[in-house]
């Protein structure tokens, strides 16, 4: 593999120190003088009627500078498929009825939150309750109540996906099954809950927002689309953001009420909403029901895969469709899969949305497909790594017109993982068992359902005379460690070192549009966009230094530590530094700008990239309490080339203790759409006691459509924690699941289901 | 009513005036402007406002201001020395065990209160040491190594 001079090293994070100190700053930190504080009041029903809102006491309570309700605003609706209006379904506040408990009717702006509180406590709503429908199933029947008048059956989206001859191949192999299961939605549970500061100004009539957000041009949209006005009036600045998980791509109530008020008192508005709002009224991952069949050759060759699921997509729209068409691509990775067939159908409930959440679509679909590969290969007496080496995509594979996978390193991650378990795991203990699970990710989406007219991806470079670099991009870090790869790749390019090159991220008025940190996005798309403004940049450079060599034009220039130089001549050069000035003086004093961008093309419907690998997890069954104890993890890995090594192992580690989450403990259940765990005491993160060391090995390859060859590392880890768990227990004790969250009494309850299996 | 209580936090001495259902936290963060206390649950669950009170790690949102009266507060933003970062905040930066860093105040006075306690813990005791403070981010992985690292760092240190 090539050497560079940073990239591949590990390098620490250029946030590093603001954030080990303190000084690091959050939206949730931000003030501005003469702010209010923003609440909402919101639904106790999960369906009714509004009959009236009656404002007029809280008015009266002093310190209330504004209230608003549906009637208020300007009646924008918004949603991020933008080029499918009819799923632009949000609101500010509830126009004419409330579709979940939650759901903001009136907000209030005071001079402190308590009274902000009180006032909340003094409007009166008079709902009338209407029938309320919580379960897919039950949704899309024809007399369910309908969430949305203009949806039939409850129907929000329905994807379709086929290639190959799948009857014909079912009809032609050895070997079918059909399995079912049901996974449970989950909470991103971020650190820092959602929360927006606006500041309108009545004099030019723009509005500034500091949100915690994914993606600031996600924001701008959204807020134009709600509040009437043009994008180019908004701007939206990202401060440090307390995590994200696929949970801060949707415009939510908190910014877009924080604007209005902030419109009508011409004061900043700040609305932070607490932990209990945070778990009940945004968005989670999408709950699904999937049924799933396969074909298999006798020697194990996957043949035909079909697959039915429905979901449980609550009231708005959110991600939840491109959940839909994720779900039912990453069911097929990473295996060769000759002849396939999916049908989704994503339904409107009473429910809180339900949307993207890390490796979102791919984490329960892999749960199902991951499971029962292990069952068909028990049934068929091979090995579960072998089954998984057998069907493995290699380089170069493509699922018609769909995907097209270039740099694959599953193979080799398979081979790694067997000889490591072989060394590490052979003498397992009693009741101990080790499961596989494979997984794959995107490297960003292709689809554009935001219907935006830039480039994916911007970015922009511009060096003063000293050769100090401002680099412009509008790339989310959001807790990844973007802002260190940003760096990193415009360093590597341009051969000169990070202290040389200060960032200016995430602001919509200064930076190029970028579609955010989702979807695994940002190393890929960003990082292209990045480097290909540093190589504008290296092009004005390198052509001076040629002029000032005089040298033949086919002799290639390299820039490397601060000099750019003949590559095969190396002492023959000039300093960089040296070469910005002479620049910058030849161009009539004109700054040396660079500007680079990237959209990706003639790469299929999905992604540009996939990252992939294969996780094993060696986990310990109590047979008699049937608790799980989780001792440790494998991970191989192949995400390209990494970019920064520390960040990549942080993202396996963290999505793995939110896969084993999945598998373990992670789930909203809810009681007539009420959900009941809204608390850190009730919902159950793996905390540091309980989870598992974690050893990752990487198998580099080169992305060739990657910026320096990288592609996905942050999600696709997310998708094998609960399939490898619930493999290790049927392999420790032959308990079968067929959903996620293995608790102790599912756990007693699939022993003795077993037991009775063998005794019939 | 508001009562005037004096603070010492971070050898520094503030006076401020205070409700009587007033957190810890929200003095720190609001009238004081030491944002670096962060907030995640207010009802004790999550440790992103971990502090030190006289030696032992608090939840902030659990302590009224008045009760820190004539206590010494230590927040993330004393750590800090003349010398410089203390160790493990270097740690932290060196492993990469910070991510979206919302935890990681509360997560380095966990470990500062622990390491105090038991200069050599093993990874067992790093990792009962912050059980108290929630991470979504890392996996506690680099945490736990970064603690340990701190420690052996000032072990030698004071060899």
């Amino acid at each position: 593999m090539k050497e560079y001079s940073i990239i591949g090293k590990p390098t620490r994070n250029v946030d590093g120190v603001a954030k080990v100190t303190g000084e690091a700053v959050y939206a949730f930190d931000m003030t501005l003088p003469n702010m209010l504080y923003g609440k909402l009041l919101r639904s106790p029903h999960p369906h009714a009627k509004i009959i009236s809102i009656d404002t007029s006491e809280a008015e009266k309570l002093s310190g209330v500078k504004a209230i608003i309700t549906g009637k208020d605003t300007p009646g924008g609706k918004w949603g991020l498929w933008r080029r499918f209006p009819e799923l632009c379904d949000q609101t500010a506040l509830a126009m004419d009825k409330v579709r979940f408990i939650g759901e903001p009717v009136a907000a209030v702006a005071a001079v402190t939150e308590e009274i902000a509180h009180e006032a909340l406590d003094l409007i009166a709503v008079e709902y009338e309750p209407l029938p309320a429908v919580f379960e897919p199933m039950e949704a899309i029947k024809d007399d369910a109540p309908l969430v949305h008048d203009d949806f039939e059956n409850n129907i929000n989206t329905t994807r379709h996906i086929e290639w190959g001859n799948v009857d014909e191949a079912f009809k032609n192999a050895d070997y079918v099954r059909e399995d079912r299961f049901s996974l449970s939605s989950q909470h991103h549970a971020p650190m820092e809950v959602h929360n927006a500061l606006a500041s309108y100004d009545k004099g030019s009539k723009r509005l500034t927002v500091w949100a915690s957000t994914q993606s600031p041009y996600f924001l701008q949209l959204g807020l134009a689309d709600a509040l009437k006005m043009r994008e180019g009036d908004i701007r939206v600045i990202k401060p440090h953001v307390g995590g994200g998980y696929g949970g801060k791509n949707s415009t939510m109530p908190d910014s877009v009420n924080a604007a209005l008020l902030s419109m009508k008192t011409g004061r900043p508005v700040k609305i932070v909403f607490n932990r209990e709002e945070e778990f009940t009224t945004t968005e989670h991952r999408t709950a699904m029901d999937i049924a799933i069949k396969i074909g298999l050759k006798k020697d194990g060759t996957l043949v035909a895969k079909e697959v039915k699921l429905i979901t449980d997509g609550g009231a708005y729209t959110g991600l939840g469709a491109t959940t839909l068409y994720l779900a039912g691509t990453f069911v097929t990775f990473p295996y060769k899969t000759p002849n396939y067939r999916y049908d989704g159908v994503r339904t409107y409930t009473n429910k809180m949305w339900s949307s993207s959440m890390r490796g979102f679509g791919s984490v329960p679909a892999v749960y199902a497909a991951e499971i029962q590969l292990d069952r068909a290969a028990n049934d068929l007496g091979i090995d579960p790594l072998e089954i998984r080496r057998i069907n493995a995509m290699t380089p170069g594979y493509s699922a018609s017109g769909e995907y097209t996978v270039e740099s694959c390193g599953i193979l080799e991650c398979i081979d790694k993982m067997g000889k490591r378990v072989k060394e590490k795991w052979n003498d397992l203990g009693e009741d101990e068992g080790i499961g596989f699970a494979s997984f794959a990710y995107m490297s960003g989406g292709i689809f554009n359902w935001i219907d935006t007219p830039y480039a994916f991806s911007g970015a922009m470079v511009k060096v003063n005379i000293d050769g100090t670099v401002e680099l412009f991009t509008q790339a989310s870090d959001i807790g990844q460690g973007h802002n260190t790869v940003s760096v990193m790749i415009c360093a590597e390019e341009l051969g000169i070192g990070m202290e040389d090159i200060r960032l200016h991220p995430a602001d919509t008025a200064t930076t190029l549009a970028d579609l955010g940190a989702w979807g695994s996005r940002e190393t890929l798309m960003n990082g292209n966009a990045v480097r290909a403004a540093a190589a504008e940049i290296k092009k004005m450079l390198v052509a001076v230094a040629r002029m000032k060599l005089g040298e033949n034009i086919v002799y290639d220039l390299v820039a490397k530590n601060k000099r750019i130089y003949l590559e095969l001549r190396p002492e023959r050069g000039f300093s960089y530094y040296e070469l910005v000035k002479d620049a910058i003086k030849q161009n009539d004093g004109e700054p040396l700008i660079g500007i680079g961008h990237y959209t990706p093309h003639n790469k299929g419907m999905i992604s540009p990239a996939y990252g992939m690998g294969i996780q094993a997890v060696r986990a310990k069954v109590d047979r008699e309490t049937g608790l799980i104890e989780m001792k440790d993890v494998l991970v191989v890995h192949d995400c390209g080339q990494p970019i920064n090594p520390p960040a990549v192992r942080g993202q396996v580690e963290g999505s793995t203790q939110m896969g084993l989450g999945y598998g373990l403990c992670e789930n909203m259940p809810t009681d007539n759409g009420l959900i009941l765990n809204p608390s850190f005491v009730d919902y159950k993160l793996i905390r540091s006691r309980d989870m598992p060391t974690i050893e990752l090995m990487e198998v580099p390859t080169y992305e060739p459509e990657g910026p320096f060859g990288a592609k996905e590392a942050a999600e696709a880890t997310t998708s094998p924690g609960a399939p490898a768990l619930a493999n290790a227990v049927y392999h420790a004790v032959g308990a079968e699941f067929d959903s996620n969250v293995l608790k102790p009494e599912k756990v007693l309850n699939a022993i003795r289901a077993k037991e009775q299996k063998g005794k019939a | 009513m508001k009562k005037i209580i004096t603070l010492d936090i971070n050898h520094e001495h503030y006076e401020v005036a205070v409700e009587p259902n007033q957190t810890l936290l929200d003095t720190l963060r609001y009238q004081l402007g030491l944002t670096g206390t962060k907030k995640g649950c207010e009802v004790g669950d999550c440790g992103a406002c971990t502090v030190i009170m006289d030696g032992v790690t608090v939840n902030s949102c659990l302590v009224l201001a008045m009760q820190a009266e004539g206590r010494q507060i230590t927040t993330i933003e004393g750590l800090e020395t003349k010398e410089g970062m203390h160790p493990l905040q270097t740690a932290f930066v060196e492993k990469g065990a910070i991510q979206c860093g919302f935890c990681t105040s509360g997560m380095i006075l966990s470990a500062r209160v622990l390491l105090d306690k038991n200069p050599e813990p093993t990874e067992e005791g790093i990792r009962r040491g912050i059980a108290g403070n929630l991470c979504r981010c890392t996996g506690y992985q680099k945490i736990v190594e970064a603690v340990q690292s701190a420690a052996d760092g000032m072990k030698e240190g004071h060899q």
